[in-house]
């Protein structure tokens, strides 16, 4: 099992939620995505793209413009 | 078998091809499989060096409007045209390219992005991506 970041602060509409889905494609089951932005919409599609997918959301921090998505594969 | 959108690209211009390729990396990114495809002004951006030369579908201006809008997008960070179009295919879309299109305009294979392509085909095609699609777009 690896953890992995994806880091997309500053980046806007649809970067964050391409680059999660690469990041997806290439995890192996098990595997921890941990994705970190600041573009405000992306932080509410990224979980509806885990749950369409049906992969686990493990979690939602955030800190002031930053937010940090944890995602089971 | 996931759930599926295909795109057909008409319009060349700049903005349309954006909204074309930012819903379809849109759709592979919430898991969906998504088709392209591209015809009459749409093909002319699959041209060799063609990907950026669309117009501004308003206030173009005779290159001034697109010129500011490319202004405001750079300020926004808004991606280019090639990596949406690199991101799309790494992400496992499929690009079609219309070959009536081709004969028309004159345009032959070599005159294209032939790595982008998956298949060169006609409305059969579309229409048999289209009808197992969740959501089908005309831009």
């Amino acid at each position: 099992m690896t953890e992995v970041r994806v880091n997309c602060s500053g980046e806007t509409c649809p970067v964050p939620l391409v680059e999660t889905r690469k990041a997806i494609r290439k995890a192996q089951k098990g595997d921890i995505i941990e994705v970190i932005g600041t573009h405000p919409a992306s932080k509410k599609e990224i979980p509806m793209a885990v749950k369409a997918m049906g992969l686990e959301l493990l979690g939602i921090e955030e800190e002031g413009e930053v937010w940090k998505i944890r995602i089971k594969v | 078998m996931a759930d599926k959108a295909t795109i057909i690209v008409h319009s060349g211009d700049m903005d349309k091809v954006y909204s074309a390729l930012i819903i379809g990396n849109g759709a592979l990114a919430m898991g969906m499989e998504a088709t392209m495809y591209f015809t009459f002004w749409g093909l002319q951006r699959l041209k060799k060096g063609g990907l950026e030369k669309g117009p501004l579908s308003k206030m173009h201006l005779l290159g001034l409007g697109k010129w500011m809008v490319k202004q405001r997008m750079k300020k926004a960070n808004v991606v280019s045209l090639e990596k949406l179009l690199t991101d799309f295919k790494e992400l496992g879309g499929k690009i079609f390219a219309c070959d009536m299109t081709m004969a028309i305009m004159g345009i032959k294979k070599e005159d294209l992005r032939e790595d982008l392509i998956s298949d060169y085909c006609a409305v059969g095609t579309f229409v048999n991506e289209a009808r197992d699609s969740k959501f089908t777009l005309f831009i």
